[in-house]
């Protein structure tokens, strides 16, 4: 199994002896983690993109890139590249300031989400004691680029596409909420190593089976939604809005939005299976005849079975995508407040009750 | 290394991200203008006056019932964390802030703020 606890430790003291001065190895430690960070999140970019077309292909009977490499595998390489040489058009009559910075703000809330995911044992970055909830915060930064992009287009496509962003993203933003809370009342605590730590025998969808159920399916819609994906995709519904809040940004600009939504996807998947699957942990039967079968799943490293669990909710995303028609807005707004919010409230209190009872 | 450090760095990179690649994109992409490029996109039809306009009040509406909930959120966590201990007392008291909180959306939802028109 992949030590990282003690690699760590190795590169510190290495660094220690070969400089000697405090101040630069934190420099040249802060530089390293940037870089690991900055090629996973762009390594999950491309691996997602290249998923999603094959997959989405094979849906619809097509074979999805095939001409780059073998399968198409390097064909996101190719789009990057491509992506880089567009020219970025300059529009008039836009508020130039709010359209440059709002790919910043959008980027930035899923960079730093992405910083505090658990991804194996002991392999993680930003790990603070209210970690879900800084989570939950920073993540509601994008729907501020995205609104602050619509209006600053000074077009009416961005404007309406922005604007039903916002409606839908505060709005499901509640019931994942929500839901994440009637988690914690189990867990007992914000940390994210904690919440691990506590699924170590189950798994906290199989601790309270009843209510966790309830509240991982509002959170797997909440947060198919929040990603303006699937049947939730009104913001930048293609036949009605071109491509909705972003239809004034190209070449890489508009990469920048792209990126936001894949990793989103990742992001809102690994919260969902760190929060209700266990996150890193192995599956594990507690009982005493089970004993040689959790030693075989502990042999499977904690990274794979964070990245199957995530990718498993990422499939499962796709699917929902390819399968329901686009909802209209109103639909929308009222799955949301007057379905999926009520359920959440007495989901809320059930799982209170459950947890005084046994 | 403490976590706000590495939160400082994660924030850093990510500004580092896209600012690296605006540069790059910069440098290497083509440039070319004319009158008609930076006009906005209305499927080729000229733009009539500005964007920049009143626009819908039902988006306004949701906004400020989900800014009654999320403050909700906020001061339910503290409860979620430690609901074990505080026991049936304190799940009782949640549940009069509940009641008060659902109250409020019974209005909102008797009123008509969320149907759509």
């Amino acid at each position: 199994m992949l030590e990282l606890d003690k690699f760590i430790e190795w590169i510190h003291s290495s660094l220690l002896y070969l400089i000697g001065l405090d101040w630069v190895v934190s420099l040249i430690e802060y530089v390293l983690i940037g870089v690991a960070f900055l090629s996973l999140y762009a390594v999950l970019a491309l691996i997602l993109i290249y998923v999603e077309r094959k997959i989405c292909a094979f849906f619809q009977c097509r074979l999805g890139p095939t001409r780059v490499g073998p399968w198409g595998l390097f064909q996101s390489i190719a789009d990057m590249v491509k992506i880089l040489l567009k020219e970025i058009i300059r529009i008039d009559k836009t508020d130039q300031l709010i359209f440059k910075v709002a790919p910043f703000i959008v980027i930035i809330g899923s960079f730093c989400t992405f910083g505090a995911l658990q991804f194996g044992r002991g392999l993680h970055g930003v790990d603070f004691n209210v970690g879900l909830f800084y989570m939950l915060a920073i993540s509601s930064l994008g729907v501020v680029g995205i609104l602050l992009a619509g209006w600053a287009s000074n077009n009416k496509y961005t404007l309406i596409g922005a604007m039903r962003s916002g409606a839908q993203l505060v709005s499901y933003e509640l019931s994942a909420g929500i839901s994440l809370l009637t988690m914690v009342i189990i867990s007992g605590s914000l940390n994210l190593t904690d919440i691990i730590e506590g699924q170590a025998n189950a798994w906290y969808i199989f601790q309270a089976p009843l209510p966790a159920l309830i509240a991982f399916v509002i959170y797997l819609i909440a947060g198919h939604a929040e990603t303006n994906r699937g049947p939730f995709d009104l913001p930048e519904a293609e036949s009605e809005l071109t491509a909705g809040y972003h239809t004034e940004y190209s070449g890489i600009q508009f990469g920048f939005f792209y990126l936001a939504e894949y990793l989103n996807m990742f992001i809102i998947a690994a919260i969902a299976a760190t929060v209700f699957l266990g996150g890193w942990q192995p599956f594990h039967i507690n009982a005493d005849w089970a004993a040689s079968f959790n030693g075989i799943m502990d042999c499977i490293p904690t990274w794979a079975w964070f990245f199957g669990k995530v990718f498993a909710l990422i499939f499962l995303s796709l699917w929902v995508r390819w399968t329901f028609p686009r909802l209209r807005i109103d639909q929308l707004l009222k799955l949301e407040w007057k379905i999926l919010m009520p359920i959440s409230l007495v989901n809320l209190l059930l799982m209170a009750v459950w947890v005084l009872i046994f | 290394m403490s976590s706000g450090e590495i939160f400082i760095v994660v924030f850093i990179t990510a500004i580092i991200l896209v600012s690296a690649a605006l540069v790059i994109a910069m440098l290497i992409s083509p440039r070319s203008t004319n009158e008609q490029k930076g006009e906005p996109y209305e499927c080729g039809i000229p733009t009539r006056g500005t964007s920049w306009m009143q626009f819908k009040i039902g988006y306004y509406l949701f906004a400020i019932l989900f800014l009654m909930f999320d403050v909700e959120t906020v001061l339910l966590f503290p409860w979620a964390v430690i609901m074990k201990s505080l026991g049936v007392m304190g799940l009782c008291s949640v549940l009069f802030f509940l009641f008060i909180l659902v109250l409020g959306l019974a209005y909102a939802w008797k009123k008509g703020a969320l149907e759509w028109k």
